[in-house]
């Protein structure tokens, strides 16, 4: 990879501040996409500033209703956590299929929101419990932070801070992995929620999105067989080596149905 | 422009001068000249480059040396003692024939450490779970798991006996 200028600011404020001040200057958060991507050369930042360093983007702790992770706290620990696990036991499971024991060990919440990758499993726990990104800015719904492929609501300068999940009812994920990477083939999360139920699909799609359909039938009536008429649209989905459109588009409707059946 | 790195290396404090784009494996071959940790992939998916900061199995090839500044790396060859009594999994790893070529063996050792220590009497489920970052394209596994399980049973016992794990 070529080489960068390295930076290990103590606050968010001096990541900000030099992330504004170098154009293409990148943040590193676990590096577990970043150090790849680097080596390929399919990036070449001028500067890193690494966010290990920041002891407030750092951790995980219950206010009120919600479980609040900081954006540097590691897949595992959101996976070992005891608050979690309590909480909502389906996004502790869900940190746990993320990639391999040492990724888990490097890879956070943060960097992988941040970098959405259409087959990150992150982006539907999120949508999936309606939860919130708060960055150093403002505050952000995660059904409008994941904007399209490897896109986001994120402004230049802005760095995500920690994550805000409610604490369902019930919610659980269900993942078609994939055998070789790990990575989502489709991930669907089914949450029920003080505000309804909430169906969100990763993997399938260009960006993470929710099952409208599947949330109002399930409404009515919590059962598999109330949703297993409802399909998504091949038209929408993804089709590459992995995966054809028409079979991701069935995964959906089968991974959904396992997880109401589940419950 | 080099950066001053400073960590311990098996229990020995070391430095060096790196770029701030050389990966942990390049400064623990290269510069520490320590090459019992291997370079299978280079992308993050094979496990021979597994090590451990600060207690934790990580891949060394997706991390900067500048990123381990001030932590506790263990590799492959700080795991026996000084008179080269094999620690519990390489032990067991012998006695289960857990290897063939060997390339992957540094990595899987490495692996099979953390999940001894984390899963008291691992059973074979959570081994083959926790071995999904480790790839081994001669065995089949099933020696590299058998190890891995009978050296989990053996360090429980005998650290709930006060021995040395």
């Amino acid at each position: 990879m070529e080489n960068f200028g390295y930076h290990t600011p103590a606050s968010v404020a001096d990541a900000a501040t030099i992330l504004n001040a170098n154009e293409d200057a990148k943040l590193m958060a676990g590096g577990m996409t970043l150090l790849p991507t680097l080596k390929q050369r399919l990036a070449a930042p001028s500067d890193l500033i690494d966010l290990a360093g920041i002891a407030e983007l750092k951790g995980i702790h219950r206010e009120g209703d919600e479980i609040v992770i900081g954006a540097m706290t590691p897949h595992a620990d959101v996976h070992e956590s005891a608050l979690v696990r309590e909480a909502i036991p389906g996004l502790a499971a869900l940190a746990g299929q993320i990639g391999d024991p040492a990724v888990r060990h490097r890879g956070t919440i943060g960097g992988s929101i941040s970098n959405a990758d259409p087959a990150s499993d992150y982006p539907a726990g999120l949508v999936g419990h309606g939860a919130t990104v708060v960055t150093n800015t403002r505050k952000i719904a995660a059904d409008d932070f994941f904007t399209g492929l490897f896109d986001t609501a994120l402004e230049p300068g802005e760095i995500v801070t920690s994550v805000r999940f409610p604490v369902p009812v019930w919610s659980t994920y269900q993942k078609l992995r994939h055998p070789a990477s790990g990575y989502a083939v489709v991930g669907v999360l089914v949450a029920q929620t003080t505000d309804g139920v909430r169906v969100a699909v990763t993997g399938a799609g260009p960006s993470v999105f929710r099952m409208s359909a599947m949330e109002e039938a399930l409404s009515q009536e919590f059962s598999a067989k109330a949703i297993e008429g409802i399909t998504v649209s091949a038209d929408e989905m993804n089709n590459d080596m992995h995966a054809s459109a028409a079979y991701r588009a069935h995964v959906v409707t089968v991974l959904a149905k396992r997880a109401v059946a589940s419950r | 422009m080099l950066i001053d790195v400073n960590m311990t290396i098996n229990g020995k404090a070391v430095r060096g001068q790196v770029e701030a784009r050389t990966l942990l494996v390049d400064f623990i071959r290269d510069h520490q000249r320590l090459t019992g940790t291997h370079v299978g992939c280079d992308t993050t998916q094979c496990g021979c480059c597994t090590v451990h900061v600060d207690g934790k199995a990580v891949k060394s090839c997706t991390i900067l040396a500048v990123q381990t500044r001030g932590k506790d790396v263990l590799t492959i060859e700080g795991l026996a003692q000084a008179d080269g009594t094999l620690h519990p999994v390489q032990e067991a790893f012998r006695e289960h024939h857990g290897l063939q070529c060997g390339f992957c063996t540094p990595g899987m050792v490495m692996m099979g450490v953390a999940i001894c220590r984390r899963h008291p009497n691992a059973d074979e489920h959570t081994v083959r779970h926790e071995l999904e970052g480790n790839i081994c394209r001669c065995t089949g596994y099933q020696g590299i798991v058998e190890a891995i399980m009978d050296a989990s049973s053996k360090m429980a016992s005998s650290s709930t006996t006060g021995g040395q794990a």
